[in-house]
């Protein structure tokens, strides 16, 4: 019993990783078609901001409050890969809408710039860039709408980008003074300490459990329900929806799909963001580490089924139920003393890197019998 | 893709062919070692991007994963090297075997024992593969982005396998190939490596050519019907199928030579060549070279390749920057590749920009022009 609570806590928590990771780009693959392959590297600047938060709120200033550094970036971590997410759409995805295969390949151009990005750019000064990127992109549409509509926006638009830059520069250099840590570029992994009340175990019904894992299965809880709840409640998410199940009619109806592409663009890498601070509680942060979860997210995907939030879940705490069980060998300490032949190919898959390789034979098994996934959507079309 | 394509003159085309072959036959003498070597390494990936350019400029099918039968086809060559200079060694087995107290051949090492087994191996192995994973993957009609996605997973799964497999195949650590002996001759030699610069130039040649037989024809026209409307083709009675697995074995077939060729020549073959970055690097020399031109193809190899080892000699950072960039150049600003775009309306529409021809009036436009010149 003890032994299978064990199993099943394991798997839910490696399923909830990879679900806050899954989660965003199932969205955005529902909606657009597109498989963001800068998925992983928009995970890697979530990790990456959580590192430059936790140097941040060591200085003299921030430090009573340092144990709450972990809640703060959560927020700050959707922000920064939010806005990387919704240039990517407004300058890349855009252009390519109706070639998904183009897509792919621009957008794995861009998570090899994103990479060597932050090899050879000081954090610091990447901070500096993404706040000007933001104020640059946020700051035009908060003008009153009589200055919207004039004919002179187009300066204020350009004065305001000229402010963002400065401000942009002035915080780089700022942080990159004070935190001597982020004023140099470096390819080694950092680490990510969790703030005290993080570290040390939880004994529920007599068995240890990590508290940064129970961290992630929260963090990953409330992603899952505030994102349930913005599709189905808001306004926007309607029209999220909407757009999801026929495109070219939603249009028709007045909805600005163009809008409903950015927002949506925007969320779901903000949701990988999220994810990045995950991560970032497991182990150490390199330029690559959004490398490692990259093809299981699109496994959630393929499994799950396009545009089903539940088909996400189910198939991400499938596959990370499965994956602890294969990995771990755990049916052959369950029941001991089965056949011999059985238990030495248990054995032989028994590690990390060969349970993928049986739990990926068993997704194309699968998917000869659901070609479409756990949960199809529903339609009479013979292409899409 | 446009019908209109510009006639080259002939004398141009013959004088180019000459050339290109005259540099070829100087190579191996002009060149130093090093330089023959990496040409001919960049000449032997050429030929796996030709299976890219069937698969994906032809047929449409863009598969990120064809570094499982490249890395097949060298692991077959290596073996059968590794297996024919290994008599000195204890048990008469490789010697990496040793490290690992293996002291009997696994059994799907013996049959690399025969030349003639693994000259059929290097091809029909990648491409019997590629077949069995095509054709669960097509069946379900599985295919556009969950098709490569597939793809992927499938190359990372075996890269996880020969990453694994210390006690079979070496894990990491790959297959030495330099220092084993072939004929009698080391196959890191001086000669040797001439030799394979050779045989490379030939069978780039050969494939480039059997390329053109296989999209000549009926079947190459059900290939581009396919790319372009696939549930017409199957209305009108093909089943696609069978084409996209035959196609998608072939590219696994030439994958398999590919990769053989490239071992030789490095040295080497470890699972870092089925690495998920080289895979789409290899989709990334066809969609800058030209897709659906196969000439495209081969010169996008070799000099995307050859820049990418210059650039990296001098500024090493740069390299990603150059190659993310690319990727995102060649698919928003030049969709058909350099060659595409001088096959088609491209250097014509570059001069028009700049007034030096003369403006060809299209049928919309003409009809749109005329009805204002008639509304005045």
């Amino acid at each position: 019993m003890e032994l299978l609570l064990d199993s099943l806590f394991n798997g839910v928590a490696i399923g909830s990783v990879l679900l806050v990771a899954a989660l965003g780009l199932a969205i955005v693959f529902g909606l657009m078609g597109v498989i963001n392959l800068a998925h992983g590297e928009l995970m890697m600047l979530g990790a990456y901001t959580t590192y430059v938060t936790q140097l941040i709120f060591k200085l003299p200033i921030l430090k009573p409050f340092y144990n709450s550094y972990i809640i703060v970036s959560i927020f700050l971590a959707f922000i920064v890969s939010g806005v990387v997410g919704i240039l990517l759409e407004k300058t890349v995805i855009r252009k390519l809408y109706g070639s998904p295969l183009e897509t792919l390949l621009a957008t794995w151009g861009v998570s090899l710039i994103l990479q060597q990005f932050v090899r050879s750019v000081p954090l610091a000064y990447g901070t500096g860039l993404v706040i000007s990127l933001l104020i640059g992109l946020f700051l035009p549409t908060t003008f009153p709408s009589k200055i919207k509509e004039s004919i002179n926006f187009k300066y204020f638009k350009f004065s305001s980008w000229i402010f963002a830059a400065l401000t942009g520069v002035l915080t780089g250099s700022v942080i990159s003074s004070s935190v001597s840590k982020l004023s140099r570029a470096s390819a080694r992994n950092v680490d990510v300490t969790a703030p005290s009340w993080m570290r040390g175990q939880v004994e529920i019904i007599g068995t240890a459990f990590p508290k940064t894992r129970l961290m992630i299965i929260v963090i990953t809880i409330i992603s899952v329900i505030a994102i349930t709840l913005f599709l189905n409640q808001s306004a926007w998410g309607m029209r999220i929806r909407a757009v999801t199940q026929n495109r070219q009619m939603s249009d028709c109806l007045g909805i600005s799909t163009e809008k409903v592409d950015i927002i949506t663009f925007g969320i779901g890498s903000g949701l990988a963001g999220v994810a990045g601070v995950a991560v970032s509680l497991l182990g150490s942060v390199g330029p690559n580490v959004g490398g490692n979860y990259i093809v299981g997210c699109f496994m959630v995907v393929v499994l799950g089924g396009v545009g089903n939030l539940l088909g996400t879940v189910l198939a991400s705490f499938g596959i990370g139920i499965m994956t602890d069980l294969i990995g771990a060998g755990r049916l052959l300490s369950i029941w001991p003393d089965m056949p011999l032949p059985l238990s030495n190919t248990i054995n032989f898959f028994a590690t990390t890197s060969m349970a993928r390789v049986m739990i990926f034979a068993l997704i194309v098994i699968f998917l000869q019998f659901k070609p479409t996934g756990l949960f199809p959507q529903k339609g009479r079309m013979v292409e899409n | 893709m446009s019908l209109s394509k510009i006639k080259f003159d002939k004398k141009i085309v013959l004088s180019f062919w000459i050339i290109l072959i005259a540099l070829v036959i100087a190579a191996p003498t002009l060149l130093p070692v090093f330089r023959l070597n990496l040409l001919g390494r960049y000449l032997s990936l050429s030929i796996v991007a030709l299976g890219v350019d069937l698969i994906w400029g032809y047929t449409g099918l863009l598969s990120l994963g064809q570094g499982i039968f490249f890395a097949l086809g060298g692991y077959c060559a290596a073996m059968y090297l590794q297996i024919t200079s290994s008599s000195e060694f204890p048990n008469n087995i490789p010697e990496f075997f040793a490290l690992y107290g293996v002291e009997k051949l696994p059994f799907f090492w013996e049959p690399f024992r025969s030349p003639i087994f693994t000259f059929f191996a290097i091809w029909i192995i990648p491409a019997l593969v590629a077949g069995l994973i095509g054709f669960l993957v097509f069946r379900n009609r599985i295919k556009g982005v969950y098709f490569s996605i597939l793809t992927q997973a499938s190359l990372l799964v075996f890269f996880n396998f020969f990453n694994g497999q210390q006690k079979l195949i070496n894990g990491t650590n790959g297959l030495k190939t330099d220092v084993t002996q072939l004929f009698g001759q080391m196959v890191g030699s001086e000669s040797m490596q001439r030799m394979f610069f050779w045989i490379t130039a030939f069978l780039v040649i050969a494939a480039w050519f059997f390329a053109k037989w296989v999209v000549k024809g009926r079947f190459g026209n059900i290939l581009i019907g396919i790319r372009d409307d696939e549930p017409r083709v199957r209305f009108t009675g093909y089943n696609p199928v069978i084409f996209k697995t035959i196609i998608f074995s072939i590219a696994g077939g030439l994958a398999g030579i590919s990769g053989a060729l490239y071992t030789v020549q490095s040295g080497i073959v470890s699972p870092q060549f089925m690495t998920v970055p080289f895979s789409i690097e290899m989709v990334i020399w066809v969609a800058v070279g030209g897709r659906g031109t196969l000439l495209g193809a081969i010169l996008g190899a070799v000099f995307i390749n050859y820049a990418k080892s210059l650039v990296s000699e001098a500024l090493p950072a740069s390299w990603m920057f150059i190659q993310g960039g690319l990727f995102i150049l060649v698919v928003t600003a030049l969709p058909e590749g350099v060659l595409g775009w001088i096959q088609g309306d491209g250097p014509r529409n570059l001069l028009q920009r700049f007034g030096l021809k003369r403006k060809i009036e299209t049928y919309p436009s003409l009809e749109i022009n005329n009805k204002e010149g008639n509304n005045e």
